[in-house]
């Protein structure tokens, strides 16, 4: 494999990114699956880097989902993001930073499909103001946030209390990383690095230490792809994209897999269960899981969070192993301490102990 | 006698350009031709063998470099043709560096480019060790050595079609045209060299246009076991053993196919060359939507470029191959004379 | 116990369909070969399952058939080459030569030598 290749392609695909006052535009689903990132994302990049993050709690979900699951036509999705940027409009933001995959490729369709087809936005103004009486201006910049912490990667490095370094040898970590379809696929200038080989996560895993791993099928879906999802009984594709995924990474030993898109950790993290449930198999190196983390968790470890706060232990698949390769100290009984102290009760089955 | 006097200032000395500057001195003219490149020969001198009949490329440049050794016909190297413009009765050919040549008429025989196959990302031409392309394979050819980028002997070898054709994605519509036989070709150099190694040639039509060639195709089959299958690769990767992987759907069985291989041969097709480009946009020449020159009229009037005296010969106008990139150019002569003889 | 398992979910994990070159057999192939070279020829053009009497009430389609025999894909096999009445039909309309009517034989002799683990 030659680098250069890549940093030519990289350099292709370069987009802005600003550098402070974003509005900031939750996902629907990552605040109960990975309960640290969103909260950590703004702890860092207000705390560490000093930036001015603004939210507005009459933010809704984005409808993505329902969208992709063919129950919320296009017209009604382009209303209620003109909603947001109306909001950001009032509160005086030009840039968004989008937690979320599905809504960030909500966000990059509508944006295209105003900019090719004018009478579209004109038409999602005059729905918008009908129903809500608000206006609004098209923001200048959208950036997912993990293209946020791709542009301060490096002065995240520089604080860094931990790196992606397993202590005991010192050899990188070998890590998978997974952009998610809707980052780069349909509108590749719109995602760090394009969509074959995409810079984002890469980035930020090399600027903290570890390894990229290459491997044959990096491209594939995850398994969420909402069709395959949302029914019951179709379940069973989504479960066979992850382990396509999985039985292909497997023979490069991963650290750990870190992941952009809501839907990606969730599925990434939690079929690994529910394969271990119907064929016993688990893909980590000496028969265990392999930790699956959102870029925000993976920032917080390397600026020296508790691992308890950033939400690690609800996961699926537990990063003991992890931490222990990378130094970090974390006593497992405390995982599932409530704020006041208590005892929460125990989830089963937990992967990794 | 006073036309035989004139002067014709032939553009690019590939192919076209040599066939069309020699045959145009050996007629008694004085030909200047005007190659950018160190050497005339063009893209030929890049190949091994040629298709139909896999004959040595040497001997068809050879062929020209006698044919282009006339007393008549003066060869400047190093130089390229930047803007063509009418003036008085003649054309006035401006060059790189400054100089100008007067000329009764001039030749358009700029030829094309490869397609530059990073710009298929997902091949990883540029990134993979063994994702090469035709023409890195025709240079293995001539150094006698197919091998992978470490130097082992490979044991599986995928030809990939239309790289850079007929894809929408890259702009390119058109058909390349000499890519298909290429590949068959190709495919058959490898069985030669290396019988036990297993070639496989990926492509969505065989288009094998010209004589010989469909023979050629079935040869292949018959006596030197090259594989087909019917599709167009997606994405290439590369797998912990570091051998390439490749997604395909196999259209005639209907299902999507995986294979491990050990080189990817992208056959890349032909665009228009730059310095063909740069030279229509400074002259005013039409282009098609394909962006080779569009000449005035696909049936009869192919060589004629609809400005007074030059005229386009070879692939700067469309893929070809080397028999009618000749023929094109012998028609090209035949326009020029016509229209000196007409003066 | 998939049965189970998939009850506790409500389901389980799909089926590839893909056509995995490394994993699948071809010793059919090389039998095959071997035994009728003319199947080297065969470009798929389909002329073969246009006229194929079997072809017109079963889901039988010699030129599928070759596909999957070049593949290494012998499932599907088994029960195609059951099919073919040897007719002959097909052999008249093959641009290509192929002994189409042989193949189909030496494909149906080389599942029973598979199955008897003699190729
Ligand atoms: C991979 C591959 C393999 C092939 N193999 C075969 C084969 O086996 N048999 C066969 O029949 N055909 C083959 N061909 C086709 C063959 O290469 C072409 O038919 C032939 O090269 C066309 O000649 P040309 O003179 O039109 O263009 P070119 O060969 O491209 O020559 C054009 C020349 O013009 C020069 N030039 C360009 N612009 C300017 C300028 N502004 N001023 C001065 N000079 C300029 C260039 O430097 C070049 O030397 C193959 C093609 C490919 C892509
Ligand atoms: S000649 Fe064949 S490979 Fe080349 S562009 Fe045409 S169809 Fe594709
Ligand atoms: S020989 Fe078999 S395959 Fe050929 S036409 Fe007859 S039934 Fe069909
Ligand atoms: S008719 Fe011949 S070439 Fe055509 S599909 Fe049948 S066997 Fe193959």
């Amino acid at each position: 494999m030659k680098p250069e290749g890549k940093k030519r392609i990289w350099a292709e695909y370069q987009k802005e990114i600003p550098d402070d006052h974003f509005f900031y535009v939750r996902s629907c689903i990552r605040q109960t699956f990975f309960a640290g990132s969103e909260q950590y994302f703004l702890k860092i990049l207000r705390d560490d880097l000093g930036k001015d993050v603004y939210e507005d709690p009459r933010h809704t979900t984005c409808t993505g989902i329902g969208y992709h699951g063919d129950v919320v036509p296009f017209e009604t999705i382009q209303a209620v993001v003109a909603r947001h940027f109306a909001l950001a409009t009032e509160a005086g933001y030009k840039h968004i930073a989008i937690s979320c995959v599905t809504s960030f490729g909500i966000y990059s369709e509508i944006l295209e499909t105003w900019k090719h087809f004018p009478e579209t936005l004109e038409r999602t103004r005059e729905n918008l103001y009908k129903a809500t009486g608000r206006t609004f201006d098209v923001p200048e910049t959208i950036s997912h946030t993990s293209d946020i912490i791709y542009k301060f990667r490096d002065q995240i490095a520089r604080k860094a209390k931990y790196h992606l370094i397993d202590i005991s040898t010192g050899e990188p970590l070998k890590v998978v990383e997974h952009i998610g379809c809707h980052y780069s696929k349909m509108f590749p200038k719109y995602g760090v690095g394009g969509a074959e080989f995409p810079h984002v996560l890469v980035g930020m895993v090399e600027a903290w230490g570890g390894d990229i791993i290459d491997y044959p099928e990096r491209r594939h879906c995850c398994g969420f792809g909402f069709r395959q999802y949302l029914v019951q009984a179709n379940r069973g594709y989504s479960l066979f994209a992850t382990r396509k995924k999985f039985e292909s990474m497997q023979p490069y030993r991963p650290d750990m897999i870190i992941a952009n898109c809501p839907g990606c950790t969730m599925f990434m993290d939690r079929w690994q269960y529910t394969i271990r449930e119907i064929d016993g198999i688990t893909y980590g190196a000496d028969g265990q899981g392999i930790p699956v983390l959102t870029y925000e968790e993976v920032a917080g470890l390397v600026l020296g969070y508790n691992p308890w706060e950033l939400g690690l232990q609800y996961h699926n698949v537990q990063s003991l192993p992890l931490l222990r390769k990378m130094g970090i100290k974390a006593d497992p009984s405390e995982r599932f301490l409530a704020k006041d102290g208590s005892r929460l009760p125990e989830p089963e089955n937990l992967i990794n102990g | 006698m006073k036309t035989m006097s004139a002067h014709i200032v032939v553009a690019g000395g590939g192919v076209a350009g040599m066939e069309a500057a020699g045959t145009l001195a050996g007629m008694g003219y004085r030909v200047t031709m005007i190659e950018k490149d160190d050497a005339p020969g063009g893209h030929l001198l890049q190949w091994h063998a040629l298709f139909p009949d896999r004959r040595p490329a040497d001997e068809v440049i050879s062929h020209f470099r006698k044919h282009t050794e006339h007393p008549n016909l003066r060869i400047i190297t190093g130089t390229t043709v930047e803007k063509v413009r009418n003036h008085g009765s003649g054309v006035l050919v401006s060059l790189s560096g400054g100089a100008e040549e007067q000329a009764d008429a001039v030749i358009v025989a700029t030829g094309f480019e490869l397609f530059d196959a990073h710009r298929k990302e997902e091949y990883g031409y540029g990134i993979y060790d063994n994702v090469i392309t035709s023409a890195d394979l025709e240079a293995m050819f001539n150094r006698g050595l197919v091998a992978k980028a470490d130097g082992s002997v490979p044991s599986r070898i995928g030809l990939v079609h239309c790289v850079g054709s007929r894809d929408e994605k890259v702009n390119n519509n058109h058909c390349s045209k000499v890519c298909c036989v290429t590949a068959v070709k190709q495919a058959i150099e490898i069985r030669k060299m290396l019988p036990s190694c297993e070639v496989f040639c990926f492509y969505m039509d065989m288009r094998m246009y010209g004589p010989y060639y469909e023979e050629l195709y079935r040869e292949s089959q018959e006596y030197h076991n090259v594989n087909f299958i019917r599709g167009k690769v997606s994405e290439a990767s590369v797998n912990i053993n570091n051998r390439l992987v490749i997604k395909v759907e196999d259209t005639l069985a209907g299902r999507p196919l995986k294979m491990e291989l050990d080189i990817i041969v992208l056959m890349v097709g032909m665009e228009m060359a730059g310095a063909g480009m740069r030279l229509a946009e400074a002259s005013g020449m039409k282009r098609g939507i394909n962006r080779f020159l569009e000449s005035t009229d696909h049936h009869y009037g192919n060589n004629l470029s609809g400005l007074r005296g030059v005229f386009y010969a070879g692939t700067c106008t469309a893929p070809m191959n080397i028999t009618d990139t000749i023929s094109h150019a012998r028609a090209a002569v035949t326009e020029t004379v016509k229209y000196l003889n007409s003066r | 116990m998939r049965v189970t398992q998939s009850n506790k979910f409500g389901f389980t994990i799909n089926r590839s369909r893909l056509i995995d070159y490394d994993s699948s057999d071809r010793k059919v192939r090389e039998y095959v070969t071997l035994r009728e070279p003319s199947f080297r020829l065969c470009f798929a053009c389909g002329g073969c399952t246009a006229t194929c009497t079997a072809g017109q009430h079963t889901s039988f389609n010699l030129r599928r058939m070759n596909t999957f025999i070049r593949r290494g894909e012998i499932e599907p096999l088994r029960e195609e080459v059951k099919r073919c009445m040897l007719c002959g039909k097909c052999l008249l309309v093959c641009p290509r030569g192929v002994n189409t009517r042989n193949v189909v034989a030496a494909a149906a002799e080389a599942i029973v030598k598979l199955e008897r683990n003699e190729l």
